[in-house]
């Protein structure tokens, strides 16, 4: 794939003396060892939150809508400013694996399995609410175009609702299997490791048998890049049917024309400050330092800085075009974003996106990992913000004066949102106890070319046999 | 290596110009030749020869009852129509479809070829402050691409200074007078500040490439281990990038948007992007397959053409996203004052509206799906040439709409105006390419870029 040359300005991507059995057992120890007492203490708090919701949901679901906060105007609020957050979130995982392999980007490789974990975990909970924020969520199986005993009644194919149905479904299925794919060497890894015949079954069972011959790497290698050229514009179209969802209306602030990409350069933005929250701590609890080093977290600062820069640019276009198209209720609506009644969240939307990740182009401050955990949260705050906003200004006030209103959530609307939260929690804190969080693979692959202690063997003009 | 630009070329060059000259000269000449006093002669003349219209106006009378869909129809210079008391005339209205037509034409060409060199600078610079490792080796051609961005700038400005309301209606006092929605804009849309803006936008444009050249060039004389060349380069590159960002959009809504005064889409500057942007990748491959083929780029290898031919591909793709996005929307939304764009494209222009997206999308989508493909060079060369065609039309459909209405075709005077561009891009860019040796030899990757193999 690579050349075997790299250039010496080229920083190392593992640090540290590792060799490749060091990866192995780095990567294994916290699936080996056992859980101690500050992860049971965020297991039980992340769980109680999903309980919670749990409780939310199923109070939702018996009693009806109405213990929302919706109202007649504002009929979409917190459910779907949810779902598009988290089905924003789910997009870097799928950026990081496909996207960057497309790009040949190594770095990729400490992150790409936690955030392909992430994506998995979040698309699980934006699932929730397109179902829990329906008036008859039992008749849901009615979005599926089966066949049935009415004559044959179909759904309309003209619904962006119906695309997000299609479009979330094969985005789910298809990050699953690819993230799959790429855990059967890593699998088969702590299979092969594995003292205790319990966990050595379950890993034979999910491990498919891999035994790593030379013809099943060439496979792996050609699904994987089929995978990654098929998921990449997957990750777009999921994020363009959602932002659909709203630009196919005639709401103004609704209807314009760059939601399409503006939406999925906003979930890279925000998909990013994700990965960048969880992999700052999990670096530090599961002492992967030296894999995820400072220049991956760097990068990704990167990558928010520039998302964050495209979307600012979007706002700047939707502000000049409302004033230029002259339309009245297009102007109105952003007027009524930046000094209406919602102007507090409009202004947290602005300066949590577009001032925030303009931090990164200072050196010192992308370089530092607590600056850049204190951004990603900031940044993950001000793309809720940027939904709410997007949804509920528009809402609140359009065509007509005697339906304006305002919205406020009730304690269900924000307890379901907790306990999603909560819910995410527990499958992520799961994984980390159970998955290998590092493709080794795939870390091995790269460890001669841009490990520390291979690249310092080239450059004094050292032989690399017999480092192995 | 050293590339001198052959007499063959220049004067192959040289002779596009001259026949493109000859071509737009008479395409000023034709169209001036039906004026006020033979117009009522000429559309007699045309209905009688054209069988449509024939049975379906017997008279000039006729016609006239047709003329207020007509004009309905075209949105840009509806402008005109939609004011009361200044209604044109049918007759004056096809006059002045027929006097834009070779300024429209030329501004068309003008503008393709200058987007191709502003998209490959903007490549260039992703290329230079993503640290990419393969493409070095095809930097110097990329920089001969971009010596074209100050020239062709200056010329799309200059037609716009010349052509005036031939191309851009508020240009027209006349029309502003009468049309409130033109007015309420006119604080941007005036002449003086358009120019001033353009001007702003070509400034950075080829104040950055300047400084990139020269910085790359200087580079190549450096020591071994100086980079210093190499990081300004690579810090004015993230500049630039943010200023291209802006700007981009804006000369997109100024150069091209503005034709049609009463439209307005979001997205418009990002499909413009995505349009200039395809366009520039192709050209580096065709250029650099031209110049490998006379055995100058020795360290040229076909995994670079394949990564070159898969970013043709995959930014084939993209537009095709983009185009959709906003077509769809306007289509699905159906909001009368943006939808007039598209029905006018859709009745008047439906071959080039449609056959662009088959051009754009699918041939790029079937000819550079296989990876084998992608790396034979004629295969990536006709790819590449339909690419370059469809994207042509891309831009013909954004302009001639505006300002011919249907009265479009594409003759002499559309195919002398890319002939003489055609003709200046080479002369200037192959001129260009013989300043500096090829290989930017001291860049920090190329031995990486010269080793590179996918």
């Amino acid at each position: 794939m690579a050349s075997h040359y790299e250039a010496p300005i080229r920083r190392p991507l593992i640090t540290g003396e590792k060799s490749f059995h060091d990866v192995t057992v780095d990567v294994a120890r916290p699936v080996e060892g056992k859980a101690n007492k500050a992860w049971w203490i965020v297991f039980s708090i992340a769980l109680v939150a999903f309980l919670w919701g749990i409780g939310c949901i199923i109070y939702t679901v018996t009693t009806g809508i109405g213990v929302w906060g919706l109202n007649k105007t504002v009929n979409w609020a917190w459910d779907i400013t949810n779902f598009v957050w988290w089905v924003g979130i789910g997009h870097a995982g799928t950026l990081i694996s496909a996207v960057l392999l497309l790009f040949r980007q190594k770095w990729r490789m400490a992150i790409n399995r936690s955030a392909e974990a992430m994506t998995i975990f979040a698309v699980f909970q934006a699932g929730l609410f397109p179902i829990i924020h329906m008036g008859r969520p039992w008749l849901a199986y009615w979005v599926l175009p089966i066949p049935n005993q009415f004559g044959s009644l179909w759904v309309n194919f003209n619904s962006p609702l119906l695309w997000d149905v299609f479009a979330i479904s094969t985005y789910l299925s298809v990050s699953l299997v690819f993230w799959w794919t790429g855990l059967l060497p890593d699998f088969a890894m702590l299979r092969d490791r594995a003292v205790r015949p319990f966990q050595k079954k379950i890993y034979a069972l999910v491990s498919f048998g891999w035994s790593g011959r030379a013809k099943d790497w060439q496979r792996f290698e050609e699904v994987s890049l089929v995978l990654a050229g098929l998921a990449t514009p997957l990750v777009l179209s999921v994020h363009t049917i959602v932002s659909f969802d709203f630009a196919t209306s005639i709401v103004p602030g609704w209807h314009t024309t760059i939601f399409p990409p503006y939406f999925v350069a906003g979930a890279i933005f925000s998909g990013f400050a994700m990965v960048n929250t969880l992999l700052i701590i999990m670096r530090k609890v599961c002492n992967l330092e030296d894999y995820i080093t400072v220049q991956h977290i760097e990068l990704m600062n990167i990558v928010i800085m520039l998302t964050g820069s495209i979307v600012g640019v979007a706002y700047i276009t939707e502000l000049f075009i409302a004033w230029y198209s002259g339309v009245e209720y297009e102007q109105f609506a952003f007027l009524n974003r930046a000094t209406g009644p919602y102007w507090w969240a409009y202004w947290c939307m602005m300066s949590f996106n577009v001032f925030s990740p303009q931090f990164m182009w200072f050196k010192k401050l992308r370089t530092s990992i607590m600056f850049s955990f204190f951004i990603s949260i900031v940044v993950n705050i001000g793309m809720w913000f940027e939904r709410f906003v997007i949804i509920v200004t528009s809402l609140h006030r359009d065509y007509l004066p005697s339906s304006w209103t305002m919205f406020s959530p009730t304690f269900v609307d924000i307890g379901i949102f907790i306990g999603t939260i909560g819910f995410f929690f527990v499958l992520f804190l799961l994984y980390s106890r159970t998955f290998p969080v590092i493709a080794q693979a795939e870390v091995k692959t790269i460890l001669k070319s841009s490990g520390e202690r291979y690249k310092r063997i080239r450059e004094n003009g050292d032989s690399l046999s017999g480092t192995g | 290596m050293e590339y001198k630009i052959s007499n063959r070329l220049r004067t192959g060059a040289i002779i596009l110009m001259i026949l493109g000259a000859l071509g737009v000269g008479y395409g000023f000449i034709d169209s001036h030749s039906v004026n006020e006093d033979n117009i009522v002669e000429f559309l007699a003349n045309e209905s009688h020869h054209d069988g449509e219209h024939a049975t379906e106006a017997q008279g000039v009378e006729e016609v006239h009852g047709e003329s207020t869909d007509d004009i309905e129809k075209d949105h840009g210079h509806g402008a005109e129509a939609e004011v009361e008391g200044h209604e044109l005339s049918h007759e004056e209205h096809v006059l002045h479809q027929l006097h834009n037509r070779p300024y429209a034409a030329l501004y068309v060409a003008a503008f393709f070829f200058f987007m191709i060199s502003l998209g490959v600078l903007a490549f260039y610079a992703i290329q230079y402050a993503a640290q990419a490792g393969w493409s070095p080796v095809l930097f110097r051609v990329m920089e001969g691409i971009t010596s074209y961005v100050l020239p062709g700038g200056l010329i799309v400005l200059l037609i716009v200074l010349v052509a005036d309301s031939h191309i851009f209606i508020w240009m027209d006092e006349n029309v502003v007078a009468h049309d409130a929605l033109i007015q309420n804009k006119s604080s941007w849309l005036n002449k003086t500040w358009f120019m001033i803006r353009g001007l702003i936008f070509l400034g950075g444009w080829s104040t950055y490439r300047h400084f990139s050249r020269k910085f790359s060039v200087a580079q190549d004389l450096a020591d071994i281990n100086d980079n210093s060349n190499f990081k300004k380069n690579f810090r004015i590159s993230a500049a630039f990038l943010v200023f291209y960002i802006y700007t981009e959009s804006m000369m997109s809504w100024d150069w091209i948007m503005s034709v049609d005064p009463h439209w307005f889409s979001t997205l418009f500057g990002w499909y413009v992007f995505a349009s200039m942007f395809v366009s520039g990748i192709t050209v580096i491959a065709l250029v650099t397959i031209y110049l490998k083929s006379k055995g100058l780029l020795e360290f040229v290898n076909d995994s670079h053409i394949h990564d070159l031919a898969k970013f043709m591909f995959g930014i084939s793709i993209f537009w095709t996203y983009l185009w959709f996005s906003q077509f769809m929307l306007i289509w699905y939304a159906n909001i009368p004052e943006e939808v007039t764009y598209f029905v006018t494209r859709i009745e008047d222009y439906n071959l080039p509206f449609f056959g662009m997206v088959a051009l754009n999308f699918l041939f790029p989508l079937l000819l550079l799906m296989n990876s084998d493909y992608k790396r034979i060079p004629w295969f990536v060369v006709m790819a590449g040439v339909v690419i370059l065609f469809g994207h042509y039309l891309d831009i013909f459909n954004m302009i001639m709409p505006a300002t011919v209405g249907d009265r479009w075709f594409i003759g002499i005077p559309e195919i002398g105006s890319m002939l003489f561009f055609a003709g200046l891009f080479i002369f200037i860019v192959f001129t260009s390419l013989g300043k500096h040796p090829l290989l930017a030899k001291g860049n920090p990757f190329i031995k990486e870029s010269e080793h590179f193999h996918y």
